[in-house]
């Protein structure tokens, strides 16, 4: 047993655990912060995702005492500090996930939402390889991840205040957008989709 | 659920406290580096130290520098950062490349060069859990008598899976060790046995403090190749380092090619050097040369059942992997 002195998403906590607990125990079972989702609990699936130092980790496998004289930043933490950032509302991320329907049962949620925004907060303009890049470490069952990676750029786009890059959805085959569609400028700098 | 076996976390600060802790307790006390694989080994109940001995707080184990000798890398700088880091690129770029691919980017923000070098060898017999092993009837390499992988085998074939470890040497690097009796260094091409129970002829009491590159010729290239299901978070399937030294007219004066995910032990595909030497990248000679090698590891490199993936199809795909990574030494960059 011993006293873990944490600084979790904002607020420095001491909390009492036995010496092999991994920091996703102390999240879920000492501090209540089941936002953090524990899958495979072993390194596999990027669901307990945390940011450690801004850094994404696994808190399934990170021995809890790594934690300590570290900033750490779980789910229940991007709100709060995207409005003590003097933002509004949710965090652009969680917005963004929610406007493109990138999800469909949701457990993958937390981590795929810690790991674009640490992406984000190195690289404001990431072009689409970069954002499949950084959340490479993440699996999504459900949803294909089409609409993940179009919620990063939809986030991308926002923060520039351009239109989005069209959804693949809503072009057609020969790669002509579809009447429906909006103005499509490219969010990105770089090459754009890819 | 996977809960951890208990055990008492130690966090010394020195090197020399480190080893002093592992002498305490023979056998019953392991390190921990980042602990992305002891952390998912010890869940699965192929150890259960009674003390794990944290590295995180010891002193001087981390980072990168550069001197007459070459570079000395600290074990517990991250693969991240090794990948990242503008020596490692410039000097050691299949090193960079290598570290770059292993896992995924949250294993690579805190596994280890370190831990990489001195990963347990894997086996899709062994790393799962105590039920899983269970139900099965166990093996050599934990708590069985027999071997999954080569009927009426005694010797346990589970394969290095260290993505660094081809690398490294092709790159003729050594690890320096800190023991009860002192330091000492060694090759880390001389590393290993084909024992795949345990693959380092390293004594558990010793720690790892540094790895060391030696210069490389003036016109060093390097690549890694690795084979996966998917680009990310998977375990090498077949991985192929690759050094390249050209002379200043371009042609061929160093090669050596070095592979994993297939015994026990990393291994070094000898002869190639032979047969590249004198051709000159982008000539017919050297094309033709590069394809030698390529069914010369072929020949060589015969992947087994031990980890996931068709041992056939892994075969086939040795030839390919070598040449790619052959093809892009040439256009890496060079020290
Ligand atoms: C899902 C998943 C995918 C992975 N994919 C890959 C992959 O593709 N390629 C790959 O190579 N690895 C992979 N790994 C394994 C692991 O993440 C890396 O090998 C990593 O580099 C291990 O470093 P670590 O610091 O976490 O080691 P640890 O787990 O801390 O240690 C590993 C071993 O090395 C020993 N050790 C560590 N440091 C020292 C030292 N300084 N001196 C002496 N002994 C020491 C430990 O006692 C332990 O036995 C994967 C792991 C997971 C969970
Ligand atoms: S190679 Fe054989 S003995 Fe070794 S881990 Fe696999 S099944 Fe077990
Ligand atoms: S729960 Fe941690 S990686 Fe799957
Ligand atoms: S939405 Fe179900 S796992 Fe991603």
């Amino acid at each position: 047993m011993r006293t873990l002195h944490l600084l979790v998403n904002g607020d420095r906590l001491a909390v009492a655990a036995p010496d092999h607990w991994t920091l996703i125990e102390v999240l879920r079972y000492r501090l209540g912060l089941t936002g953090t989702k524990q899958g495979c609990d072993k390194g596999d699936c990027g669901a307990c995702t945390v940011l450690l130092n801004g850094k994404p980790t696994l808190s399934c496998i990170l021995p809890a005492s790594r934690a300590e004289g570290h900033e750490l930043t779980t789910i229940e933490g991007l709100r709060p500090a995207h409005c003590a950032a003097g933002g509004e509302g949710t965090d652009p991320v969680q917005d963004a996930f929610d406007r493109c329907d990138a999800l469909q049962c949701g457990f993958c949620q937390p981590g795929m939402m810690l790991s674009a925004r640490a992406l984000l907060n190195e690289n404001a303009q990431p072009d689409r390889k970069t954002i499949q890049e950084a959340l490479s470490g993440n699996l999504c069952r459900c949803t294909g991840y089409t609409q993940i990676i179009e919620a990063v750029e939809l986030v991308v786009a926002d923060a520039a205040g351009v239109d989005p890059v069209l959804p693949a959805w809503q072009v057609d085959r020969d790669g002509e957008d579809l009447p429906l569609a909006p103005a499509v400028e490219k969010a990105t700098t770089a090459e754009g989709d890819n | 659920m996977l809960r951890l076996p208990p055990y008492r976390l130690l966090e010394p600060s020195s090197a020399e406290e480190a080893v002093k802790l592992l002498a305490d307790e023979p056998g019953e006390a392991m390190l921990i580096a980042g602990g992305t694989d002891l952390v998912p080994n010890m869940k699965h109940g192929l150890f259960e130290p009674k003390t794990v001995i944290s590295l995180a707080k010891v002193e001087g184990l981390e980072g990168v520098s550069d001197s007459d000798a070459g570079l000395r890398l600290g074990p517990m700088t991250t693969l991240a950062d090794a990948s990242q880091n503008a020596l490692i690129i410039e000097r050691a770029p299949a090193l960079a490349q290598a570290a770059g691919v292993v896992a995924g980017p949250q294993l690579r923000n805190v596994g280890t060069l370190g831990g990489n070098l001195m990963l347990d060898t894997r086996c899709r017999w062994y790393n799962q859990t105590y039920f899983w092993r269970k139900g099965l009837g166990y093996c050599l390499k934990k708590d069985g008598t027999l071997c999954h992988v080569v009927e009426g085998g005694a010797r346990c074939v589970a394969a290095a899976s260290n993505d660094t470890a081809p690398a490294l040497m092709t790159l003729n690097a050594s690890a320096v060790f800190l023991g009860p009796d002192g330091e000492r260094e060694v090759a880390i091409a001389d590393l290993w046995t084909n024992d795949g129970i345990v693959n380092k002829k390293v004594s558990t009491d010793e720690l790892l403090i540094a790895i060391k590159v030696p210069p490389q010729a003036p016109g060093h290239h390097g690549t890694y190749a690795k084979l996966r299901r998917r680009d990310s978070i998977d375990f090498p399937l077949f991985g192929c380092a690759v050094r390249l030294d050209l002379d200043e007219e371009g042609t061929v004066s160093g090669a050596d090619l070095a592979a994993v995910a297939l015994v026990a032990r990393p291994m070094r595909v000898k002869g190639v050097e032979e047969l590249l030497l004198g051709t000159k990248p982008g000539s017919e000679a050297f094309d033709q040369a590069v394809e030698e090698v390529a069914q010369l590891a072929y020949k060589r490199c015969r992947p087994l059942d031990n980890v996931p993936g068709d041992a056939e199809w892994r075969r086939e795909m040795v030839p390919v992997y070598v040449r790619r990574a052959l093809r892009s030494a040439t256009a890496s960059s060079g020290a």
